[in-house]
């Protein structure tokens, strides 16, 4: 029994890591795919933590801390958007300026509100997102097999856990499936075929961009008001970029981009239980050398695994209708 | 009977300081197919992209049907019936033909209905103009001949009446060519009107029924096809009268200079480009290769210039080896050995555009006497040897001093030329020598390459216009899939025989 709790907690900790992951490579998908890259994926998941904490704090409810945090990113999408579209400025520059303007804000905005840098208060319970323990769980407890799976590892979640693994069918079905996704990836791959379609370059970036900004949000507020009680300094710790990976490895498709998450949250949740475990021969493994698994993981995979990633014809090209 | 469909009025357009068209005045009359000539950047292809909304004129009036139109953007040219199928084609290469067509005429947020229905309506087109496509390929799988097709079929479902076809022809063998004008004639069957967008004078003689002419942005003539002929025209385009055969005496040809065997390259994505490919150049002699675009010449040539390994094979240069699978003679070296190149990209490996055209003239000598003394540049002599071989090459403007981008194509490949002609190569490699050079300037270029070849020069002379081929080689072989499919001695060959070479199917 206590292999299979083992188990259990692997697979919800892989959930629940894979989480931001998945919300952050499903925005990549709509930015990238429309053409504008997205290196601030890290910026705004960072800024949505910070924003859904202080706004869950103020209004004393989750629900107005993560709609703020949508709001924040949005605009910080629309920042990207109207340098880097609009004026046709470098993307990575842009990216870059936003990842550095958001850990210095953050930290300061922090600071003067609440007098510790880089710290949002506490939130109480009613201020957060808690586990949501689905309805029969209790009941189906004891059933075997079926009770294990819907109670033990289905049932108590984040409610973002959920909507991140249902928000992969749904970028799947809007891209592939509607004539706005269409567009999306028609302009990504050559804008001035949608421009001779006579549809307009700029706004569909732009569309494609305010996607992008509400799915970070999500992944931010599951951070600050879900997982943890508090908005912390650079809390996001590299997820953005680890999505934006997992978004490259999965070659730009939604489906391969959620098993690259699930495999990035995998080797995340196991390196956090061979923490201070001692392995035979070689006694106990450094804990550093442990974390850097992910990390590790995502330069093995990119540099030999994933082969010719085939990105987006147009990205990181503005689009230049006048010569 | 006659009526306008489309009528433009004093249409103006400025990019900068440039006035791409002047006072331009046009007239299309419904159900012909209406030619528009002249040279590159005569304006041309700008004026027809006001006609499909895609740049907006500085001031001017454009009419459909009788009716003053705003055209604001694509959308508006195609709700009023116009169609466009540009140079360059609009198309994205990973989609299905399908979806490229539907493409902003979609009909439905979600896919389904509309979509078989489109499905049943271009089947329909397609057997009424014998386009014969396939909805369901993906465009990167079809050959060119075929994305024609597509765009074609694209600007029919949209409801064109009027089709424009900008330099449709340059990427075709002669047998894409013959069925492209079928489908263009029985478009007119059919009522609907053509605009033809060439430089190439054959194409207007054999298919159109009046032509107006397009010269530095401004229309200069209007004729009906049949009371004209190809000299009055290329007079009108370039504004003098011009060559239009070049005058080449026969020239006894020496040992063999240059020799290929059986070279195998492979490109950047480790396919093989080039296979098994064996070539021998003799002195005084031109080398004419012909073939479609991407069918290995672009990296043949990489590996003649040294400038790509190769996988197999040897080259040799005077009977001295320079390059095989494990040595490669870098261009510099080679330049050393009498080894010229002029690439076919010639803005982005013949030339630094950002340059001065003093420094593109001076790279590759910018290390020696006189133009540099202990690693320091000499200025001035290089600027009075830039003015000499500008003079000498007729590039215009004759200022050193200029950003190479400013000049013009046929002038900056005057620039290449006399770089790469300084030091009267042995063996002179050039890819697309005229490729968007003017009439004035092809008639020069192709001169120095005979001057270069009388005085003894073995050239090696890639190009995608068969035409050019034809009147500079002595000898031609054709590439078709990597591979030499074919060698003629030029003077008992016909275009028609080299089309079928360079489709493949000879």
């Amino acid at each position: 029994m206590e292999f299979l709790s083992d188990i259990a907690s692997l697979i919800n900790s892989t959930l629940r890591i894979s989480t931001p992951l998945v919300f952050a490579a499903m925005a990549g998908i709509f930015a990238e795919r429309s053409g504008v890259i997205d290196f601030s994926l890290e910026g705004k998941m960072l800024m949505a933590a910070f924003v859904a904490a202080v706004g869950s704090y103020f209004f004393g409810n989750p629900w107005v801390g993560l709609l703020m945090a949508i709001v924040a990113c949005v605009s910080l999408s629309m920042l990207h958007g109207f340098a880097s579209v609009t004026h046709k400025g470098d993307q990575v520059v842009s990216c870059v300026a936003i990842n550095i303007l958001i850990i210095g804000l953050t930290t300061a905005l922090a600071a003067a509100w609440f007098g510790q840098a880089g710290l949002t208060p506490t939130l109480t319970n009613e201020q957060r997102f808690l586990e949501i323990t689905l309805p029969f769980a209790d009941a189906l407890q004891n059933v075997p097999v079926i009770g294990f799976i819907y109670s033990d590892i289905i049932s108590g979640h984040y409610i973002f856990v959920y909507l991140a693994y249902l928000s992969v069918p749904i970028v799947y079905w809007v891209v592939f499936k509607t004539s706005f996704g269409l567009r999306v990836r028609a302009v990504g791959e050559n804008p001035s075929a949608v421009d001779t379609a006579g549809i307009n370059v700029f706004t569909t970036r732009y569309k494609a961009l305010a996607i992008n900004g509400v799915l970070i949000a999500f992944a931010g507020a599951h951070l600050s008001t879900a997982v943890n009680a508090n908005f912390f300094r650079e809390m996001s710790a590299g997820r953005g970029y680890l999505a934006l990976a997992a978004m490259i490895f999965g070659k730009w498709h939604p489906k391969t981009a959620l098993i690259a998450c699930l495999l990035f949250g995998f080797t995340d949740a196991m390196q956090i239980r061979l923490q201070g475990v001692e392995l035979p021969m070689v006694g106990t493994i450094p804990v550093q050398l442990i974390q850097a698994i992910p990390y590790v993981l995502t330069v093995v995979l990119l540099a030999g695994f994933v082969g010719k990633a085939i990105a987006p014809s147009a990205i990181g090209q503005p689009y230049i209708k006048e010569r | 009977m006659v009526s306008p469909i489309l009528e433009l009025k004093d249409i103006n357009k400025s990019f900068g300081h440039v006035q791409a068209n002047k006072n331009i005045n046009l007239i299309i009359n419904k159900g012909t197919i209406h030619g528009i000539i002249g040279e590159n950047g005569a304006g041309k292809s700008t004026l027809m992209s006001i006609v499909y909304g895609l740049y907006q004129a500085d001031s001017g009036i454009i009419s459909v049907n009788g009716k003053e139109i705003k055209l604001k953007s694509p959308r508006d040219s195609i709700e009023n019936g116009i169609g466009m199928v540009h140079q360059h084609f609009m198309l994205v290469e990973n989609f299905t033909v399908l979806e490229n067509i539907v493409l902003g005429f979609e009909g439905e947020i979600i896919f389904g209905k509309n979509l078989e229905k489109a499905k049943t309506d271009l089947k329909n087109l397609c057997d009424t103009y014998n386009l014969n496509v396939d909805l369901d390929s993906i465009i990167a799988d079809l050959s060119v001949g075929f994305r024609q097709r597509v765009e074609i079929l694209k600007s029919l479902y949209r409801g064109a009446e009027v089709f424009i076809l900008d330099e449709p022809t340059g990427v075709l063998t002669p047998q894409e060519v013959d069925e492209l004008f079928k489908i263009l004639r029985s478009l007119k069957e059919e009522g609907k009107t053509i605009v033809l967008i060439t430089h190439k004078l054959n194409e207007i003689m054999d298919l159109t029924s009046e032509v107006s002419v397009m010269r530095q942005g401004e229309v200069v003539g209007h004729t009906a096809t049949e009371s004209t002929n190809r000299e009055k025209l290329a007079e009108m385009m370039v504004g003098r009268s011009v060559l239009l055969r070049i005058n080449k005496s026969k020239v006894e040809t020496g040992d063999v200079v240059f020799k290929v065997e059986n070279l195998t390259v492979k490109d950047d994505l480790d396919v093989t480009r080039v296979k098994n490919v064996n070539l021998e150049i003799h002195a005084g002699e031109i080398l004419g290769l012909a073939g479609v675009t991407g069918n290995g010449q672009t990296e043949l040539l990489e590996a003649l210039s040294g400038i790509r390994q190769v996988e197999s094979g040897e080259i040799y240069l005077n009977g001295e080896k320079i390059s095989d699978n494990s040595e490669l003679l870098n261009p510099r070296e080679l330049k050393e050995k009498g080894l010229a190149h002029v690439p076919e990209d010639r803005q982005r490996m013949g030339l630094v555009t950002d340059f001065k055209a003093y420094e593109n003239l001076i790279f590759g000598y910018h290390d020696q006497e006189p133009y540099s003394k202990s690693s320091i540049m000499k200025d001035n002599k290089i600027i009075d040897y830039s003015k000499k071989v500008m003079e000498e090459y007729d590039v215009r403007p004759r200022s050193p001093h200029l950003i190479t981008s400013n000049f013009s194509g046929g002038n900056q490949q005057k620039l290449i030329l006399s770089r790469e002609l300084n030091e009267s190569p042995k063996v002179l490699l050039v890819g697309q020598p005229t490729r968007g050079v003017d009439i004035g300037a092809i008639e020069f270029i192709h001169q120095r390459l005979i001057d270069m070849r009388d005085r003894g020069a073995a050239i090696l002379l890639v190009s995608v216009e068969l035409e050019e081929v034809l009147s500079l080689s002595d000898r031609i072989v054709v590439m078709f899939d990597g591979n030499i499919v074919g060698e003629r001695v030029n003077k008992d060959v016909t275009d028609r025989e080299l089309g079928l070479l360079m489709a493949g199917v000879a």
